[in-house]
């Protein structure tokens, strides 16, 4: 089974240029991290990834389904975390998770069921009947990543998740994903930070629309730190 | 249950439940047409003179005939309400996770539109029942044979609705829809006077005024109410559905649509 897959996406607004001839392959299984500062393009990637936007140019593949000839399938497959928060802040945990449930087409026991398995997979159980307005930012991000995983998807997204949160958070949901990668899930995670990327990730290095590396955050890296290396990648060519 | 039928229900639902979060808003939409009703309407009376036309066998009064114009006011008010919040969801988000789902677009915005509409003939229903505390009634039979009147006026309203959110950029543009849209329909249309008297003062606005589609939507309620048939104003008001509908489809569709074109 392969994980994702981007073939030569070009996109543009009217005249800008928002992403140019990306190309990357994310193994089954593997956390990549899609590292690129603001305004590289991680978002319109994001967005053609999840159908929100379709390129004209370029094909995407998620767990084997092609997003073009079948995008059902390839949804289907894709478990997203979008920058935004996107919970009903008046619903509880539960109601939010069960209304998503049904938008994959889960219904009674087997949405229950999913429900309480991914809540206690990210501890969230003893939060169900809260209302996500009470939960701080954390539990809510840790109840967005349940969420995406309610339909057991091979591939999850995750879009700058740690933005708003402090330390501690950001390291535990960093921790998380991690987790669900050596479980076998395939995971692209984009930040602009370098310190959520261990050395053995997978990394793709976006800078204004173009990718400008692909490898493990370790060699990429070299002899000098990630975020030097970054940084000087990035800042050489800015 | 198949997954399009789940996720109707869950939709439906979750306009159902955003709706009793939001008390507020049914009082809002329940005191606006009482206002008009029991205070517009009844400084008017004296001044409107009313034929007998269809579907009145009698004369009737101003209430009387202002009151499916009234129930076409909540539709059309909610429909703007709920594109409203169609715009609010993608700016804060919650518009993605309907938009990814693994079914097609067309079928998750039916279901937001049958959702909104289903709580926007709750409405109705409520302003009629009050409507009938201040002794102004309808018809008994007119209660049932109305449903459908008022399910498919508001999945009109509801789909120009769709079509708007589909074009506003951000929620502060808004405030041009209420007067470029809400005042425009509503005014030039049957809900306050019968196209006959708008004719006496200006063929233009009368012929304005046959072709809104809020015209027909009113019309059709008005009939419905009075287990009357009209299929002229069917016939408009389901062409403007699809109109609307097709067009919003469009808006939405993430290779062609305004929201593929967006930032």
């Amino acid at each position: 089974m392969t994980g994702l897959e981007a073939t030569g996406l070009t996109y543009s607004y009217g005249h800008k240029t928002a992403l140019k001839d990306v190309s990357f392959d994310v193994p089954a299984g593997a956390f990549c991290a899609l590292l690129g500062p603001n305004g590289a393009g991680k978002s319109t990637l994001f967005n053609l990834l999840t159908r929100l936007f379709v390129a004209p140019e370029g094909r995407i593949v998620i767990a084997g389904h092609d997003l073009r000839s079948n995008p059902h399938a390839a949804l289907a497959a894709l478990g997203i975390v979008f920058q935004q928060t996107t919970l009903d802040l008046d619903l509880t945990v539960q109601q939010n998770l069960r209304y998503f449930a049904a938008l994959h087409g889960l219904s009674g026991r087997l949405a229950r069921t999913r429900i309480d398995a991914t809540l206690d997979q990210l501890n969230m159980r003893e939060r169900a009947g809260e209302k996500a307005r009470a939960l701080n930012g954390g539990h809510r991000r840790r109840t967005e990543i349940a969420r995406a995983l309610l339909h057991d998807p091979s591939v999850l997204l995750l879009d700058e998740p740690t933005v708003g949160l402090d330390a501690a958070a950001r390291a535990s949901i960093t921790d998380d994903a991690h987790m669900l990668a050596a479980r076998g899930k395939t995971i692209l995670w984009a930040t602009h930070l370098t310190d959520e990327v261990q050395p053995d990730d997978a990394l793709i290095i976006l800078h204004r629309a173009r990718v400008l590396a692909t490898g493990t955050a370790r060699d990429i890296a070299g002899d000098q730190s990630l975020k030097d290396r970054f940084l000087h990648m990035t800042g050489a060519e800015a | 249950m198949n997954a399009y039928l789940t996720s109707l229900s869950a939709i439906v639902l979750r306009e159902g439940l955003r709706f009793v979060h939001q008390r507020e808003r049914f009082v809002a939409a329940l005191v606006r047409p009482l206002v008009w009703l029991l205070v517009f309407a009844a400084g008017f009376r004296a001044a409107l003179g009313l034929s007998i036309i269809p579907p009145y066998q009698t004369y009737i009064t101003y209430e009387t005939y202002i009151v499916p114009g009234l129930c076409g006011m909540i539709l059309l008010f909610n429909g703007m309400q709920s594109s409203l919040s169609l715009v609010y969801d993608r700016e804060m988000g919650s518009i993605k996770l309907l938009l990814t789902a693994p079914l097609p677009r067309g079928w998750l915005l039916f279901c937001k539109l049958l959702g909104s509409t289903m709580i926007s003939v709750l409405q109705v229903y409520a302003f009629l029942a009050i409507a009938a505390l201040f002794d102004v009634r309808m018809p008994g039979w007119g209660y049932v044979t109305v449903l459908p009147a008022l399910i498919i006026a508001g999945l009109m309203l509801g789909s120009l609705g769709l079509l708007l959110s589909s074009f506003i950029k951000q929620l502060e543009n808004f405030a041009g829809v209420m007067n470029f849209v809400i005042f425009p329909m509503f005014f030039l249309s049957s809900a306050l006077y019968p196209l006959w008297k708008m004719a006496e003062s200006s063929e233009l606005l009368h012929d304005i005024c046959a072709v809104n589609p809020f015209t027909h939507a009113v019309e059709l309620i008005r009939f419905a109410l009075y287990a009357d048939w009209n299929g002229m104003a069917l016939l408009w008001t389901v062409l403007a559905t699809v109109v609307f509908g097709v067009v919003a489809l469009i808006g939405y569709d993430p290779a062609r649509g305004r929201i593929a074109r967006r930032g």
